[in-house]
């Protein structure tokens, strides 16, 4: 049987939460030309069946909470509790109220901001970008706002990005009016320094790199890369989605970055709700400070205050301050870890992807790229096999597979990210199911998974014929 | 602390079977110029002393419960049964459904969401939430340009001056033209629409709060062939007339309305609904009801060509982060509430507001600068600087008068009641500005 949907346990005149005791008139405050003819098909339901469906719902979905989660470049580490219960103490400030009154929001910010440029080695921070991408959208805007402003936008028109890269990369480029072009990755599955040699010049605005790379592996030459635009005068992007792997350990405005953006639901454990909100905060070297979106937070003499005085400023990217809950589990994440315990989490991240690296090596699948790894790390099943069968299997073991078919350079990846809050018993146990499936015969995987909540889903039927509405005819 | 499960036992047998010596030796092919810098951060805390030192900087706020304050985000009652059900684990710490045999939680209700953002629209089809009404906007107005083919918005001085920011940052990158479209009398007027305008956009109500005719704007916007786009609160909804009964193509706005805690600003989620001959220039995710091998329902992301992580740099948009958590949190306040408590707490928001705009009125000095009819929230020309005038009442325990930019004019501040408040607030806040503006 299928689950039901809200709208099958609406029942007319079923009654919910009833938050106003004496209804006003409509038509006493609004002429009757601005009203609603027909009122929208809400479900109707009492609180309980509220309750009920909902937490039905929740059991046909697993999360950190439930399962382990290796999913490679999403980095699914713990949520810590802690977090909710501080976001509490924030729920109720309105953005518009008098910032005398916000002074704890603003200082938290203010510390949060601190914290991070420490942490990036970079000088000037923005907190509002609402998640990774829009954080990337942000850093591309401001490089194009620098570029401008020295006469040389209109002749830097191309932003390079490797071909391993994040899909959203290009896009961001690709929104900010850029032209894009891919570097290839070379042997060792880092950027191939010659052709990047041959591509960069004074018609390049930007290099966009995630270090380490979407194979797992640290860019070795990435002194050397910087230098190059440095020469060529081209800006160079730091994606931050891999940042847990280093953080503490090495910072990529040491490298040479002028810009980066942090994916706060990655390395700083804000929870990403089934895939969101985020936050995406950008921070940038001194010659770009003055690009930032406003408004800023500033410390002055009579306290925080929130700056619009950026004159050469992008602009606004998001309304108010960005998602500020999230800043708050971040900080509470620094606060309790410290610069030693943050290290630590991004070794154990390390070792941790390292150690599952070498079991699932022993349980016959493959490693494309022998390099060490950080984080995270790529490798194939056996030849025959299929990653997605692989994927479907492993969900019949009850473990969430990895991040199948990406990086796209990789045929039949599988791209395993343990993290850091994972125990030796749950990544052999890991290792065990998928060297099981190794030994299932090929309909069984072809079949698989059997006892979730569904089967495999017709992706083809729900591309041809979307119903995306329960009242949509298809 | 930290939250990592090793024992030191257990590091060292892993560090060995990797052929490590230490942890640091997981970094030693860094290039040694990066390795270890110096940064400085507070000493770690004991998860009490963080809890501590929280309460602290929040003992600095004062909460804006029952907040007067407009302007998009507003101080309605967050239900506990929404906060209990979307704090569910399964939700919180769940990322995006790619794999749909396990997120049938997550797929479902998302499916739902769209069909509920849809039905307050008007429109056939939603996407799956955005980051908040701003970025939704500059969105809805790249599909509308998509679709047209044209590189000229026409956007209404009524609409949110912070989202007419976000999309201007939006727009500029792609070398579009913004043109506003000024108020006058505080509406939009309904005039010609200039030629290869591709988008058209307006709000209702409007920033100032006013109720907006906007069907004439819509016909205009039709005539030279573009399509029109409206940005409106959601809550508002339950009883005005949806912007697809009005002729927009496209719906777009900001979902802290409803239920959501304003929480300084964000997180909260932005909504686009539009119609289902769009769908393939749609940004972001879309949920589609589907069969499983057993020929039973089930969801699935679907459409994805259009999103980055398959077309790349021809993606119809970067996003990848949504709002699912948030968007499932409106979706839970809308079935906790249905289509007569959403109504009911829209009208009582109205009734409230009107209630209000009686009592400052009769203080001196204060003049009416919204035009009626007006919705739930209103604004005024005060005798003295709004900001001062916020100051002053924050000191008295209030959170009022929201200052409106001086594009609009001078002096002008925006009040916004909801279903919170009581006759007494308002006498209250009444009684706290008489003593202000004395």
């Amino acid at each position: 049987m299928s689950y039901p949907l809200i709208f099958e346990r609406s029942r007319p005149g079923r009654r919910g939460l009833r938050l106003v005791q004496e209804v006003p008139e409509a038509t006493r405050y609004i002429p009757e030309q601005f009203l609603r003819k027909d009122p929208p098909r809400l479900p109707e339901v009492d609180e309980l069946t509220l309750v009920r469906h909902y937490t039905g719902l929740s059991r046909r979905q697993v999360g950190v909470d439930t399962t382990f989660y290796p999913l490679g470049s999403c980095t699914m580490k713990y949520n810590p509790k802690l977090h909710e219960e501080a976001v509490r103490l924030f729920a109720d400030l309105h953005p518009y109220q008098d910032p005398k009154t916000v002074q704890g929001a603003l200082a938290l910010m203010w510390q949060l901001a601190e914290y991070l440029k420490a942490l990036t080695g970079m000088d000037a921070i923005t907190l509002e970008p609402a998640a990774g991408a829009h954080g990337e959208l942000t850093g591309i805007l401001i490089i194009r706002a620098y570029h401008e402003d020295r006469g040389e936008g209109k002749q830097r028109r191309l932003v390079l990005v490797p071909d391993s890269a994040h899909g959203s990369n290009p896009a961001t480029a690709s929104m900010a009016g850029y032209q894009v072009k891919e570097v290839p990755s070379g042997a060792d599955g880092e950027v191939d320094l010659e052709a990047l040699k041959r591509e960069l010049g004074p018609h390049v605005a930007a290099i966009m790199l995630t270090n380490p790379n979407t194979l797992g592996l640290f860019e070795r030459r990435i002194l050397e890369i910087s230098r190059l635009a440095k020469e060529a005068g081209v800006q160079l992007y730091y994606d931050g989605a891999n940042l847990n792997a280093i953080l503490g350990w090495a910072r990529p405005g040491d490298m040479g970055f002028d810009v980066v953006h942090l994916n706060l639901h990655k390395t700083f454990t804000v929870p990403h709700g089934g895939g969101g909100p985020g936050s995406g905060p950008v921070g940038v070297k001194a010659h770009l400070a003055p690009y930032l979106p406003v408004p800023t937070v500033e410390r002055g003499e009579e306290g925080f205050y929130l700056s619009f005085d950026r004159p050469k400023s992008i602009g606004r990217v998001r309304s108010f301050y960005g998602n500020f809950l999230a800043l708050v589990r971040a900080w509470a994440y620094i606060r309790t870890l410290g610069l030693e315990g943050l290290k630590k989490a991004a070794a154990l991240s390390v070792l941790n992807a390292r150690y599952l690296k070498e079991l699932l090596k022993e349980k016959g699948y493959r490693v494309p790229y022998e390099g060490p790894c950080m984080h995270e790390f790529v490798a194939q099943p056996p030849q025959g096999f299929r990653a997605l069968d692989i994927a479907k299997g492993l969900l019949e073991l009850g473990f969430h597979p990895p991040t199948v078919y990406f990086p796209l350079i990789v045929k039949e990846a599988l791209m395993v990210e343990p993290t850091e809050t994972e125990s030796k018993e749950t990544l052999e146990a890991f290792a065990e199911a998928m060297g099981e499936l190794l030994q299932k015969p090929k309909e069984w995987l072809e079949g698989a998974p059997y006892t979730t909540p569904v089967r495999r889903l017709d992706e083809v039927r729900a591309n041809k014929y979307p119903k995306l509405t329960y009242f949509d005819q298809v | 602390m930290d939250y990592t499960p090793h024992t030191e036992e257990e590091i060292q047998a892993m560090l060995e079977r990797v052929g490590a010596g230490s942890l640091e030796d997981l970094y030693r092919h860094l290039p040694k110029e990066v390795l270890n810098p110096e940064i400085s951060l507070p000493e770690p805390l004991p998860e009490w002393a963080v809890l501590e030192e929280l309460k602290r900087l929040a003992g600095k706020n004062k909460p804006a419960f029952k907040a007067f304050l407009g302007g998009g985000v507003r101080s309605h009652h967050t239900p506990p049964v929404v906060q209990a059900l979307a704090s569910r684990g399964e939700f919180l710490t769940a990322y995006t459904p790619y794999q749909p045999e396990v997120s049938q939680g997550v797929l479902q209700a998302t499916f739902e969401y769209q069909t509920m953002v849809a039905e307050l629209a008007g429109l056939e089809v939603a996407n799956a939430s955005l980051y908040d009404g701003a970025t939704a906007l500059a969105e809805g107005v790249l599909l509308a340009l998509r679709e047209t083919g044209r590189m000229r918005v026409l956007v209404s001085q009524g609409v949110h001056p912070e989202y007419r920011e976000v999309l201007r940052s939006y727009l500029e990158a792609v070398g579009v033209e913004l043109i506003t479209l000024p108020l006058e009398g505080g509406r939009t007027p309904s005039g010609e629409v200039p030629e290869r305008v591709g988008a058209v956009v307006a709000q209702n109500p409007n920033f100032l709060g006013a109720l907006e005719d906007l069907a004439p704007l819509a016909e205009a916007a039709h005539r030279v062939g573009a399509l029109f786009v409206a940005v409106a609160d959601p809550l508002s909804l339950g009883v005005l007339e949806p912007p697809g009964a009005y002729g927009a193509d496209i719906a777009v706005g900001d979902g802290q309305t409803l239920g959501l805690p304003m929480g300084f600003g964000g997180p909260h989620f932005g909504y686009l609904a539009t119609k289902k001959a769009f769908v393939r220039q749609i940004p972001g995710r879309l949920v589609s009801e589907t069969v499983d091998a057993e020929g039973k329902r089930g969801f699935i992301l679907t459409l994805q060509a259009r999103e980055q992580y398959i077309r790349r740099a021809k993606a119809k948009s970067n996003i990848t982060t949504n709002a699912q958590l948030t968007a499932l949190m409106g979706a839970m306040y809308l079935a906790a509430l249905g289509p007569e408590g959403l109504k009911e707490v829209a009208l009582k928001s109205v009734a409230m507001a009107h209630r209000l705009w009686e009592l400052l009125l009769e203080i001196p000095g204060v003049e009416p600068f919204t035009p009626e009819p007006f919705f739930n929230e209103f604004v005024l020309r005060l005798p003295q600087k709004p900001q001062a005038v916020r100051e002053a009442l924050a000191a008295r325990g209030f959170h009022a008068a929201t200052p409106v930019p001086g594009e609009y004019g001078e002096n002008l501040a925006l009040f916004a009641t909801t279903e919170l408040h009581r006759e007494e607030d308002l006498l209250a806040l009444r009684a706290a500005m008489r003593e202000v503006l004395a």
